[in-house]
């Protein structure tokens, strides 16, 4: 397929919208992507979740031809993206965690000037730019200079930025970080929108339920190095700890109840007892129902189901360590 | 083979290629529409050289003229208007690349400037943008300037055909002096130092056959302000506004364009594919 070619839906789907192999970046000494892996398939979503400082925005930086790596391999859309910066530009749209809109113009001449740079036409130009206006619900705002936009409004302009030629590829670097929920909100049902599409997605995020809630696959980046890799189940099932815990009334029934559930772990002074379980509803009724039999009563329940918060820490603490070892 | 060898030159390069002029044209409106919406630093450009004007002319004029070689005592502060007015039009043009290297400071540390370098944009493009802007923003400034000089005094014989000449002198220098203010503005480490390097520039009329000759000058200074490009731009343009004799000087200042724009050009080009977004 012609690398060039700006319409979606032309990748292979053998071809991995983003192939990423051993890559490697340092600022002076300090080591940013250590030896990074990641594939991303044409049509999905991937997140790219890690802490501040973990490489994202490097990552993205690097796929998105503003950073040249050191070592490793990048190719977006089949192009390599030291040596093919025309193709991989042609095919990505990046909307960055600092706004690359132009503040000193109004929201509609920003679109219009993407729409001119990407060559659309006079014609297709102004009903491409009324759409994402519209789209973005930015109508209102359309006319006015961009200092009175509120944050999610400049975010939204952003994107709609990034989509005026409807790139195949599209990099969104902490795409909600310091928006207020609703904008939030406003801008995954956005994301899910352009994946419906089918456009390829590759975000950046600090947030576990945001990878949680719009990623395909999570790719969890932590001090240069990918630590997990998987779709959001499959993380999850990496990290024990779900569990349902138990309180009792008095030591009698604690022990009683111990007795009859072997796994659990019990603590005396809280007169709780700790049951894993896979959060289900089947363990949880054969708990209650063998608690039941023996004739115990709970006195309070709760169920931890492990979310990605777990996995994160986990994952994370773990390679926190090993990075001061080294 | 042949064929071959020209479909390869073609099939990457066309796109990017066929698009530098459209996508220069996108650019420059881009800046012309910032220039209109915020003429503060524009109102700058014009404002300082006009008060240097006003200063020579009526504060020092009167003795600096009576000093010029030939010049009649009793009309020295008429004959020095004359005397500087090319100086101070050359100046209204390196100030200016003060402004150009601010506004390419600024922009950038905007976002948007790393949104052109992930667009297949070309790189000549988005400079040529800022460079023709601020050429225009230049000569208007050399223009009002001008106006200014022409209403305290100034009376310029030259023709029809001399005023082209000029005015195509003017336009080219002020196009190499944009070129030299935008690489200053990607050098610059930030949008408060941009205008340092620029600085010089302004320094440079001073040190020329701008304000005083520079026979009067220590031998010194007179060997450095013979051969700056600033005094056979200044020398060119007096000889073809008040007709004194040109010689070399119109080579020269064109020699001169071409080796500041050459520059300038490989300058900025280099720094902008260098740095980086942040």
């Amino acid at each position: 397929m012609n690398p060039g070619n700006q319409q979606k839906g032309t990748t292979h789907m053998n071809t991995p919208a983003i192939a990423v192999h051993g890559l490697r970046k340092s600022y002076g000494g300090k080591v940013v992507l250590d030896d990074v892996d990641l594939t991303v398939n044409a049509g999905t979503v991937t997140a790219l979740l890690g802490p501040n400082g973990a490489g994202k925005t490097t990552t993205v930086h690097i796929l998105s031809t503003l950073v040249r790596p050191d070592g490793g391999t990048a190719f977006v859309n089949g192009c390599d993206v030291v040596r093919d910066h025309g193709g991989v530009r042609a095919a990505i749209g990046l909307t960055g965690q600092f706004s690359a809109v132009d503040k000193l113009l109004t929201g509609e001449e920003n679109l219009l000037l993407m729409a001119r740079l990407r060559h659309l036409g006079a014609k297709r130009s102004k009903t491409r730019v009324v759409e994402l206006l519209e789209q973005f619900d930015l109508v209102d705002a359309a006319r006015k200079p961009l200092a009175t936009y509120s944050g999610g409004m400049q975010r939204r302009l952003d994107l709609a930025m990034t989509l005026v030629a409807t790139p195949s590829v599209i990099f969104l670097d902490e795409p909600t970080t310091g928006l207020d929920p609703r904008s939030r909100h406003t801008m995954w049902d956005i994301v899910r929108g352009l994946v419906a599409d089918g456009t390829t997605v590759l975000l950046t995020t600090q947030y576990l339920d945001e990878a949680d809630e719009l990623a395909d696959r999570i790719a969890v980046l932590d001090g240069g190095r990918i630590v997990a890799d998987g779709t959001p189940d499959e993380l999850k099932r990496l990290v024990p700890g779900g569990h349902i815990r138990l309180r009792f009334a008095d030591a009698a029934a604690l022990d009683t109840a111990a007795r009859l559930l072997d796994e659990s772990d019990r603590d005396d002074a809280g007169l709780v007892l700790t049951v894993p379980s896979d959060g289900g509803v089947g363990a949880l009724r054969t708990v209650l129902d063998r608690l039941d039999a023996a004739d115990v009563e709970v006195d309070d329940l709760s169920i931890h189901t492990p979310d990605l918060d777990d996995v994160f820490f986990a994952l994370t603490g773990r390679a926190d360590t090993k990075g001061t070892a080294s | 083979m042949t064929t071959i060898t020209a479909q390869r030159k073609t099939a990457p390069g066309t796109t990017r290629h066929s698009h530098v002029v459209s996508d220069s044209i996108t650019i420059l409106r881009r800046n012309l529409l910032h220039m209109v919406r915020y003429p503060g630093l524009s109102v700058f450009t014009i404002v300082g050289p006009v008060v240097i004007l006003l200063f020579f002319v009526f504060v020092f004029g009167g003795t600096l003229g009576a000093g010029l070689p030939g010049a009649d005592p009793a009309a020295g502060r008429e004959a020095y208007v004359a005397y500087i007015m090319p100086g101070i039009l050359l100046l209204t043009i390196a100030g200016s690349a003060g402004g150009t290297a601010t506004t390419v400071a600024m922009d950038m540390t905007e976002g948007i400037t790393a949104r052109f370098r992930t667009m297949a944009i070309s790189r000549a493009a988005v400079l040529a943008g800022h460079v023709l802007g601020n050429t225009i923003q230049a000569i208007i400034a050399v223009a009002l300037v001008l106006g200014v000089g022409l209403a305290v005094g100034f009376r310029p014989t030259a023709g029809a055909v001399e005023w082209i000449a000029a005015a195509g002198l003017l336009v080219l220098i002020a196009y190499a002096i944009s070129w030299l203010g935008v690489a200053m503005g990607m050098q610059a480490k930030s949008v408060e130092t941009a205008s340092n390097w620029p600085l010089v520039l302004t320094f440079l009329p001073f040190l020329s056959s701008g304000f005083v000759p520079t026979e009067s000058m220590p031998e010194w200074l007179q060997w450095f302000a013979q051969y700056q490009p600033f005094t056979p731009f200044i020398e060119a343009i007096r000889g073809l506004l008040l007709g004194a004799p040109l010689g070399w000087s119109p080579a020269l200042a064109i020699g001169w364009c071409v080796v500041i724009v050459v520059s300038g050009y490989a300058w900025s080009m280099a720094i902008y594919e260098r740095k980086s977004v942040r």
